[in-house]
């Protein structure tokens, strides 16, 4: 569907000068024949571009557009922009020097830290390797199953967080069969990082998967093909000619991954056992500050998770249009 | 997008379905199956009595209703959001555009903790809530405001391409024969924005049956009040009845996959009538 076909382009975008004084809800919308387009230069429209011209029949009149504009800003602002500002600050009302050393000279709290820096790209590995599989099987191949592949590697988004961390209580207590025979041997998973690893893997499974599958379809298997049929092993297809076309897919999904593995809460909570200084993770320590009532100590942590987030969706962003790039620029096809 | 080619012309084709059906099964089938052999090791009798208890009732109701509540609020404000972002320019849009995303990568744990702080009687936003009497933080209200912050992003990020989309000639069309903009929107783009508006939905509120980390903060977690399912299944487990957490979590992947089904079902249905 070519949508952006004839959009906007004939008419000149409405254009409504931004008064001063705060009262530009109540300006009358200026009438678009009045802007000379002669010169070919768009004029500097505030509201309505995109919709066509004033007068075109996808233009709303200019209080709706007010109105939905405003209360767009007051969603955003109130669900999201506030909280995000209302972190930093609480993180900070007690000055920079305390923020500092509430965040460096807690051991607890440093541990937390490490230990999240160790587990989350431990499991964002562990599904970069399944992700592929799966994705090079779904995307390259026609199998029965193959449909029902595509639904399991959804599960995990539709399992709550605490059944996951439940499932791995289940398997690794001292009293089940697999979890006292790896105990009898010495092997301690639950209540350990192991276990926070597999919860974390659980829970994150399907961001990799998900992302390269569209890619990889796209890109289309010909340069595949011609690769193998000069010669080239598997391996050498795989890092020469699938890897560089699917980089920034596969990027992408790392990315998201990890975000969701270094905040992941509910499953870590269940299988960590919570134990000071040994298994708590950055959001578990930030719950377990808050409890104890250190709230600048709780934000401050928080703040480095919200730095994370923020971080995490500038690289989103940067990423999103090569992503699509290689979505929308595939080798040429052979039509079936 | 390419049939899928012959497993003799690339290599591959064993050893990635292999591996990613073992890291499927050891990961994710396997445990879910214990979940459930777990649970099925209770008679009918006490699986009834683990997981269908006043109180795992109240707590489905409550996990049900606020879940329910907050993806209908965010049906309306993700329409209003998802509408302004496709059809307007206005300064900052961009940057708007990105924090709708912001639900989505920023910790639960974060969001649970700024929320819990931001509608207690002296927080930024309570202060204003208390004089009115409503009392936000621990009381469900603060749980469905928590769920709208974490549903948010997916009926704005349905609704969104399905807008864009749209051709502009059937407007136009339905403006030369003659109907309002009013009635061009009732009549003509609201029943092709439903199936991704009931899409948005379905997710949000899959989202908010499961959800544990954010909501551990604002709510008071009293039983038959503000104690939600998956709170039950951490309170069965600390009493180390794994057997009764399990049956409990049995009923809430009943709840969820149902509603993945759904889910599935609606996103085919969509794609055929929009796609």
């Amino acid at each position: 569907m070519s949508a952006d076909r004839d959009r906007g382009e004939p008419n000149p975008p409405a254009p409504f000068p931004k008064k001063e004084g705060g009262d530009e809800l109540a300006a009358p919308p200026a009438r678009a024949e009045t802007v000379p387009n002669s010169t070919g230069l768009s004029p500097p429209s505030f509201l309505g571009k995109g919709a066509g011209g004033l007068g075109s029949p996808r233009s709303d009149p200019w209080y709706v557009r007010y109105l939905l504009v405003g209360l767009t800003l007051g969603i955003v602002g109130i669900l999201i922009v506030i909280p995000l500002a209302s972190v930093f600050a609480q993180a900070t009302a007690k000055g920079l020097g305390v923020y500092w050393s509430n965040l460096v000279a807690n051991p607890d709290t440093r541990h937390a830290v490490f230990l999240t820096l160790v587990i989350a790209p431990v499991a964002v590995a562990m599904n970069v390797v399944g992700g592929i599989a799966a994705a090079w099987a779904i995307a390259r191949f026609r199998f029965p199953g193959r449909a029902v592949l595509v639904t399991l590697i959804d599960l995990p988004f539709s399992v709550s967080p605490v059944v996951a961390g439940l499932v791995f209580v289940l398997i690794f207590a001292p009293r089940a069969p697999l979890g006292a025979w790896l105990f009898d041997h010495g092997y301690q998973v639950l209540f350990a990082p192991p276990a926070l690893v597999l919860a974390t893997a659980f829970v994150t499974f399907p961001f990799v998967a998900r992302e390269l599958i569209p890619v990889l379809e796209a890109v289309g298997p010909e340069e595949e093909l011609a690769a193998r049929s000069l010669g080239a092993s598997g391996w050498q297809l795989f890092w020469r000619i699938t890897v560089p076309n699917i980089k920034w897919g596969l990027l992408y999904g790392v990315i998201l991954c990890n975000a969701r593995a270094m905040g992941e809460f509910g499953a870590v909570y269940v299988v960590s056992g919570r134990i000071e200084g040994q298994t708590d993770t950055m959001p578990l320590r930030v719950q377990k500050l808050w409890e104890g009532a250190d709230n600048p100590a709780a934000f401050a942590l928080a703040s480095v998770l919200t730095m994370l987030a923020l971080v995490t969706l500038i690289l989103k962003v940067l990423i999103e249009p090569k992503v699509r790039e290689e979505q929308a620029a595939p080798a040429p096809q052979v039509s079936e | 997008m390419s049939a899928g080619v012959s497993r003799r012309a690339l290599p591959g084709f064993r050893i990635g379905l292999s591996y990613a059906v073992a890291y499927l099964a050891l990961l994710v089938l396997i445990p879910l199956a214990a979940c459930l052999a777990k649970a099925a090791s209770l008679s009918p009798e006490e699986f009834l009595a683990a997981a269908w208890t006043p109180r795992a009732r109240a707590a489905y109701a409550l996990t049900f209703g606020v879940s329910l509540i907050a993806a209908l609020i965010n049906v309306v404000l993700g329409s209003i959001v998802a509408w302004t972002l496709v059809r307007y320019e206005f300064p900052g849009k961009r940057l708007v555009d990105a924090l709708v995303d912001v639900p989505l990568a920023l910790p639960t744990a974060v969001a649970g903790l700024v929320y819990a702080s931001l509608y207690v009687k002296t927080g930024w936003l309570g202060q204003f809530l208390e004089p009115l009497g409503i009392q936000a933080a621990y009381s469900r209200l603060g749980i469905v405001l928590v769920l709208v912050f974490t549903g948010f992003p997916f009926v704005v990020r349905t609704i969104q391409p399905v807008l864009a989309d749209l051709d502009a000639e059937i407007e136009e069309a339905a403006a030369i024969l003659g109907a309002g903009r009013w009635q061009t929107f009732r009549r003509v783009i609201l029943p092709m924005l439903l199936p991704p508006t009931i899409t948005g939905f379905a997710l949000a509120f899959a989202r908010g049956l499961g959800e544990y980390g954010s909501v551990v903060f604002i709510s008071s977690n009293k039983m038959f009040e503000t104690e939600i399912a998956p709170m039950l299944v951490l309170v069965r487990l600390e009493e180390y009845a794994y057997a009764e957490a399990a049956a409990v979590a049995t009923v809430l992947l009943g709840f969820s996959f149902t509603l993945l089904a759904a889910i599935n079902y609606l996103e085919r249905r969509s794609k055929r009538y929009v796609g």
